[in-house]
């Protein structure tokens, strides 16, 4: 080989080698094809924020897999948890967060409220062609963002790119493993008739953003999501208390979550209107639209059951965090009748709260 | 919220509950209950919402009438949506109660599955806007409810007139309340004791339509508003009624009904609509003069004229007791299919769709009246 | 049927058109007020409560009709309850 050949060859390969950048402006198909497009696309965007901006030491580019010491997971529990979620929004961003932080918040709650403590995370991305390339940017931010703030690594994940109309911009699906700590035994079957539910602030918060931020209601309002980790919270609840069931407050609201919790502990749940915790603005959204706020999405709301004799220092440990700042006793069980949940109306009155059939749909009558 | 928490006060409701129990105290001894009906869905909803029917004294029973515009929607008008919905280049707007209506092969949320472009809305002039936006479309609103709902829907036509929109119509199945009224009070076997009247319809129509109630069928009738502190004062004006021996239409709810109705409104639907001969109702057939169609001058924004539809008249299930429960002859859990084959997640009938419907409002929120009232 | 909610006219959004700003709750809206206008002339509403239905000012409520309901119903008690968190 001449030296000019060989310099063109190092030159040649230095460029190979090099941290790709992304072209254009919109995701187009190449980049999910598996050449040097897509290539370009996780250097830039994906690897390059998780691990470039974010300092993620987790995430590899070279390998198929993410690979993990079993004595350090074992080290911190007796049992893994394992939970997965599909997250499809529109709008993809919305006031309080967007579909990165929601994707990592979300998965992270559903282990946090199983009393694992959350660990890593994977990422899928099926992007529909057409995407701006800075939304996405800005989203895998939040993303990196999201999972930093939560203590959670995000370790491995697939891109796929399809054509347009297969998707609605952009779907994420992210897988978490956590570990259960040894002795803690939370579980939806184990409320007890004179266990007191709580929840850790304002409810219907998510649901009502997403209506407005979609425009079609034509309303104005500043309703931020309540899209959070509530891992540092649980973490502080196990710390002290007996807690017998706890779950996320997600699609289907609060009154989804407590018939299930009635169902699977065969319980009587009821709940007192008066104390139900609701922002006055989604109050007035939901008066207007004839919803309930039982009945709307939450993204950083837990409801947790614990013994009556610790329900006052569940509510001061829940109130002493940023994320239970307004939160509130809602609820008692008894025996009878099991499986319903009833809501003292605060009036006098008392009825059933039942699950909704689908999604909450405005109405004018 | 204001003009809403002060009408929500439970020790303000306790002392009506107070007074209502003194008035029945009063009652001439009787063996059957005292039955009077709310005539309208939101009445059957806040009585629901709030727990108030067992409250009251069990000597006073609650009948649901047929106020929900959605449920008496019969199965026929529906398809006729879902026909013009499933043209091409229509995007069909709807308020959200309509979505989950069995037409007689499917609801039009199951079309939007199928690829029509249906779109819920708050206000007609949404539809009007998305007209405005997508001029290359057919942009069809679909006209719901009483005289409440009528003067929005009427006064977005005369601004789709003015501004001279050529892709945007009006699929009329607004209905007016009086005849019905009047068609259930001519019912022979009709069992009730009084009347709650519509306290929105009433804003827009006034209280004079109502004296025949109370003059040619001598039935009480007191137009009340929709919190709670509102429906228990209207049924304790009525028993002071039933006590006192007087038969009158009184208003409840003169924070917003004045005698005369709202005339802007009233000008608006006369505009625009005309009573159509007939029109046909789930569950209580076909009742004179209880229809609104668009004016001749208006026909171009009337989607019964732009499109083709079945225009066919189906009847309504057979299982299906609802005409029964909505004149109030049947308690919802009396029906056949009630909770087993009729729920909200598969309803049949009219009274289980909408959440304003008699059973859907059992079924959701009343199942422990029956629970308490059925002798164990 | 009919929902219909109170809400106060906050400020004219297009005088021709007869709209209006409406808040419920601190939830805004651009509202209709072609119903109201006989009763409340476009440059005296601001500030008044109407009831709004399906983006259509229905009708005003009258403070003084409301404050007779609810004297009739006697004197409202202390409503506001002391915050105890709901604990039972």
């Amino acid at each position: 080989m001449t030296a000019d050949k060989s310099s063109l060859f190092s030159r040649i390969e230095s460029y190979r080698r090099r941290a790709g950048r992304v072209r254009g402006s919109v995701i187009e198909t190449a980049h999910g094809g598996g050449g040097r497009a897509m290539r370009d696309l996780l250097d830039d965007v994906i690897v390059g924020v998780f691990v470039r901006e974010f300092g993620s030491r987790e995430l590899s580019d070279h390998e198929d897999q993410a690979r993990f010491e079993l004595t350090a997971l074992s080290a911190r529990g007796d049992r893994l948890a394992v939970t997965t979620d599909s997250y499809v929004v529109t709008p993809l961003e919305f006031p309080g967060g967007d579909i990165g932080s929601l994707a990592v918040n979300g998965t992270v709650n559903d282990l946090a409220v199983g009393g694992a403590r959350p660990l890593y995370l994977t990422c899928s991305l099926v992007i529909e062609e057409g995407l701006e390339i800075a939304v996405l940017r800005r989203i895998v931010r939040s993303m990196a963002r999201a999972a930093k703030h939560a203590g959670v690594a995000i370790v491995t994940g697939d891109t796929k790119v399809v054509a347009r109309g297969a998707a609605d911009r952009l779907f994420i699906n992210t897988t978490g493993i956590g570990v259960i700590p040894r002795g803690v035994e939370v579980a939806s079957n184990r409320v007890a008739p004179d266990d007191v539910l709580l929840v850790n602030g304002y409810l219907g918060d998510h649901g009502a953003a997403i209506l407005v931020a979609r425009g079609e209601l034509q309303l104005e309002t500043d309703i931020p999501s309540d899209c959070a980790a509530l891992s540092p919270l649980v973490e502080l609840l196990l710390s002290e208390l007996d807690v017998h069931a706890m779950r996320d407050v997600t699609r289907g609201g609060l009154a989804a979550v407590l018939n299930e919790l009635a169902l699977a502990s065969e319980v009587g749940i009821v709940v007192n209107a008066k104390a139900l915790p609701v922002r006055h603005e989604v109050a007035g959204f939901c008066e207007i639209l004839g919803l309930d706020p039982v009945h709307l999405a939450n993204e950083g709301k837990l409801v947790v059951a614990v013994p009556k004799a610790q329900a006052t220092r569940a509510l001061e440990l829940m109130r002493s965090h940023p994320l239970g700042q307004h939160a509130v006793a809602i609820a008692t069980c008894r025996r009878d009748p099991p499986g319903l949940v009833t809501l003292d109306t605060g009036f006098g009155g008392e009825r059933i709260l039942d699950m909704l059939v689908g999604e909450p749909l405005p109405r004018i009558c | 919220m204001k003009y809403i928490d002060e009408f929500r006060d439970p020790v303000a409701g306790r002392r009506v509950l107070k007074q209502i129990e003194g008035l029945v105290a009063r009652l001439k001894p009787r063996t059957a209950p005292l039955k009077i009906m709310e005539v309208c869905g939101g009445h059957t909803h806040s009585i629901f919402k709030f727990g108030l029917e067992v409250m009251l004294p069990d000597v006073i029973e609650l009948v649901h009438g047929p106020g929900c515009p959605v449920c008496v929607l019969p199965v026929g008008r529906i398809d006729d949506a879902i026909a013009i919905a499933e043209q091409p280049n229509v995007i069909f707007t709807t308020f959200g109660d309509a979505m989950r209506v069995p037409g007689s092969a499917k609801s039009l949320l199951a079309t939007r599955a199928g690829g029509a472009d249906i779109r819920t809305v708050y206000s007609p002039t949404d539809a009007l806007a998305l007209a405005r936006a997508n001029p290359g479309r057919e942009v069809v609103f679909f006209g719901l409810g009483f005289e409440t709902t009528v003067p929005a829907t009427a006064l977005t036509i005369l601004e789709a007139d003015a501004d001279n929109i050529d892709n945007f119509s009006v699929f009329s199945n607004h209905i007016t309340i009086i005849p019905t009224i009047n068609a259930l009070l001519e019912t022979p076997d009709l069992t009730l004791d009084g009347f709650i009247g519509p306290g929105h319809v009433t804003m827009v129509i006034g209280l004079e339509p109502y004296r025949f109630v109370a003059e040619r069928f001598a039935k009480p009738m007191v137009i009340s508003g929709f919190e709670p502190l509102d429906i228990l004062q209207a049924i304790q004006m009525l028993l002071a009624q039933f006590v006192e021996g007087r038969c009158e239409v009184e208003n409840q709810y003169r924070r917003l009904v004045r005698d005369d109705g709202n005339q802007a409104a009233l000008r608006a639907i006369a505009e625009v609509f005309e009573l159509r001969p007939f029109f046909e109702w789930r569950g209580l057939g076909s009742i004179d003069h209880s229809g609104l169609t668009l004016r001749e001058r208006f026909a171009r924004f009337d989607a019964e004229r732009r499109f083709t539809t079945p225009k066919l008249t189906v009847a309504d299930p057979k299982a299906c007791q609802c005409g029964a429960v909505l004149k109030g002859a049947l308690k919802p859990w009396e029906c056949k299919v009630f909770g087993t084959a009729c729920t909200p997640q598969t309803p049949i009938g009219a009274c289980m769709v909408s959440s304003e419907g008699a059973c859907a409002a059992y079924y959701n929120y009343g199942r422990l009246t029956t629970l308490r009232r059925a002798p164990s | 049927m009919c929902l219909g909610t109170p809400g106060q006219i906050v400020a004219i959004h297009d005088a021709a058109k007869k709209l209006g700003v409406v808040e419920i709750a601190g939830v805004r809206r651009v509202t209709n007020l072609a119903c109201v206008v006989d009763e409340i002339p476009l440059d005296a509403c601001v500030g008044e409560w109407v009831l709004v239905h399906v983006g259509f000012a229905m009708s005003r409520i009258d403070p003084e009709e409301a404050r007779r309901t609810l004297s009739l119903l006697a004197e409202l008690g202390d409503s506001a309850p002391a915050d105890d968190g709901g604990l039972p």
